[in-house]
């Protein structure tokens, strides 16, 4: 302390002289050297321009983003609306050169198809990511990651030729359940990431009251972490459907096509060709024949309706998250 | 603090506090809390502190900032154990029986030691399933909404969320949740109440219902408590425990320099430590 004390008194008479020449200013007029003509809103300021200016410019490139998307909204609507009936919804779809008929076993089959693919990589994608969410930095975890992060861009016509190595030819043919699982291959990762950080962002100090009650682990991730962690879950599970909803490489080579019901001798059955949306929609429209091109367009906008449903739903989901 | 107070240093103080309480108070210590050196990988946090916690009182552990009062609470009921490379010498003996002994659960021991943490931590779902969610984990089969009463009013939060049981735990004010927390720890009826800095992120009305909640809950419950309001440890604490931080060694060792009865730590401290501590806080 005895040679700290010079120290302290040197520094306040250093400060002291600039204080005091501030107060002095201060002291003659307060307001001397304030331009108050600096303070009025002027356009003509270069930098008040350029904001400007930038301003109008991101406002236009946003306008000119949402062109596309409206443009096919419309387009489909305007081409496909004039279609739309119940009968596309309960009949089949007809041979060339006849009239009417519907898509309704294209619908059924891809909401079947999707249906499997969600039932298979939702166990399978959650807990993994409750896995990644726990093991944190553990090298299995890493390379998992890692993997998952790669597969989200995997092209979409390599996991049809997978599943067609793998389900069809060892199954010996075409069939919903190889293009659901075709389908899975591109869910998963989505479903695997967005859970890991769903559950990540739930505080840690939950996790910590769940533990320090005296629950287990397996207690803490079904009770706590799950749980906190839905909201977010089910947006990457709806995100994930929907995008496999719109798929048609994988099932071209998996669950092909067909113009019946998924059935046969009168019993529902996986085990066949199968008929989609995308699949419809990419038959149809290369046909020459005016009923099925205008199927086609009816399919495309009930196809983006479920996938615009299926994504809000999703959204819905995570603005309840955000809330909490 | 006269200027009558011997300032130079006491040979006799440095014996672990700990010791010369154990005869006259054998029964009474629920938790003996010896340790002798705690890692958290190479980090050497605590060395060479010795607490005993007594049945239905509020023993209190004050210090400054880093000195690893937060760290010893935690060993008493292995939330450390949550810490990566955290290594740990001595022992812990709740009712005689060392909780690190390698037959011992963690688990079981949480349930039996209770936590309250210093934010307050409510689960993202009701009043009411908070509460239960103690008696879920354990597979209480009695009456659940007789329970959750009982914790809520123990910890004298009941006239205020009797009618609103289903509401979010998140709704409620910061003080009315930590008192939440409180419910759900007591819920299961644990023999000890650890408590890390409970009123930190509280205002001051909400800190005194929690001090006032503390002393009611001492009948019935043994109380740790973190705090670094010394006023806090004055007021409600039996026992007060001080820890300091050595830095001689390289590191930022904390260290237990003084424990006794709270009413004679705050008036006469014994070591330099602890008065330099005790009135800078108060000057």
């Amino acid at each position: 302390m005895s040679d700290g004390k010079p120290a302290p008194a040197k520094v306040p008479s250093n400060a002291g002289t600039l204080l005091h020449r501030a107060e002095e200013e201060a002291a003659k007029d307060p307001l001397a050297g304030v331009d108050f003509r600096e303070l009025e809103l002027n356009l003509y300021k270069p930098r008040t321009m350029f904001s400007i200016i930038l301003s109008w410019i991101v406002a236009g490139m946003t306008l000119l983003a949402l062109i596309p998307l409206f443009a096919v909204l419309c387009m489909l609507i305007w081409r496909g609306g004039r279609k739309l009936s119940l009968a596309l919804f309960t009949q089949l779809p007809p041979a060339p050169l006849e009239q009417g008929g519907g898509f309704g076993n294209a619908i059924l089959g891809t909401l079947v198809m999707v249906g499997l693919a969600t039932l298979i990589t939702v166990p399978l994608g959650v807990l993994t990511g409750v896995y990644l969410a726990q093991a944190g930095d553990s090298r299995l975890a890493a390379g998992v990651r890692f993997s998952a992060k790669v597969l989200t861009g995997f092209p979409s016509i390599l996991a049809g030729v997978f599943a067609y190595g793998a389900i069809v030819l060892a199954t010996g043919g075409y069939s919903a359940v190889a293009g659901g699982i075709a389908l899975s291959i591109l869910m998963l990762p989505t479903i695997i990431l967005t859970s890991e950080s769903a559950i990540a962002m739930v505080p840690a100090k939950m996790k910590e009251a769940s533990i320090g009650l005296g629950a287990t682990s397996t207690q803490t991730v079904l009770m706590v972490l799950l749980p906190t962690a839905m909201p977010g879950i089910l947006t990457g599970v709806m995100l994930a459907v929907a995008r496999a909803a719109g798929e048609t490489a994988p099932l071209l080579f998996t669950a092909l096509f067909s113009n019946y019901w998924l059935a046969s001798n009168g019993h529902f059955d996986l085990m066949q060709p199968t008929a989609s949306l995308a699949v419809l929609i990419y038959n149809f429209s290369g046909m020459p024949f005016q009923n099925q091109v205008e199927l086609a367009w009816a399919a495309a906008l009930v196809l983006v309706v479920l996938v615009l449903v299926t994504n809000l739903i999703g959204q819905s989901f995570s603005r309840q998250q955000v809330q909490q | 603090m006269g200027t009558g107070m011997v300032p130079s240093y006491d040979p006799k103080a440095a014996v672990p506090p700990g010791t010369a309480l154990e005869p006259q108070a054998k029964d009474d210590v629920v938790m003996d809390c010896d340790i002798k050196e705690l890692y958290y990988g190479t980090f050497k946090a605590v060395r060479d502190t010795k607490i005993p916690i007594k049945k239905n009182a509020i023993t209190a552990f004050i210090g400054p900032s880093g000195c690893g009062k937060s760290t010893v609470l935690r060993c008493l009921n292995r939330m450390n154990d949550l810490v990566r490379g955290f290594r740990f010498n001595g022992h812990v003996k709740y009712r005689g029986k060392d909780i690190y002994d390698p037959g011992i659960d963690p688990v079981a021991v949480r349930r039996y030691i209770g936590m309250v943490f210093q934010q307050p931590n409510p689960f993202a779902t009701s009043i009411f399933n908070n509460v239960a969610f103690g008696l879920r984990i354990n597979n209480y089969k009695g009456n659940k909404t007789e329970k959750v009463e009982q914790a809520l009013k123990r910890a004298a939060l009941w006239d205020e969320v009797k009618d609103k049981l289903q509401n979010s735990g998140l709704s409620l004010s910061g003080g009315q949740q930590q008192r939440l927390c409180i419910a759900r720890a007591v819920a299961t009826d644990p023999e000890v109440l650890l408590m890390d800095e409970p009123c930190s992120a509280l205002d001051p009305i909400a800190t005194r219902r929690i001090e006032e909640l503390m002393l009611e809950l001492k009948d019935r419950y043994t109380i740790a408590i973190v705090t670094h309001n010394l006023q806090q440890a004055q007021r409600v604490a039996d026992k007060t425990g001080f820890l300091y931080v050595d830095t001689t060694q390289g590191g930022r060792t904390g260290y237990l320099v003084e424990f006794g009865n709270s009413k004679e730590m705050f008036e006469n401290p014994k070591e330099k430590h602890t008065r330099d501590y005790i009135r800078g806080e108060f000057s």
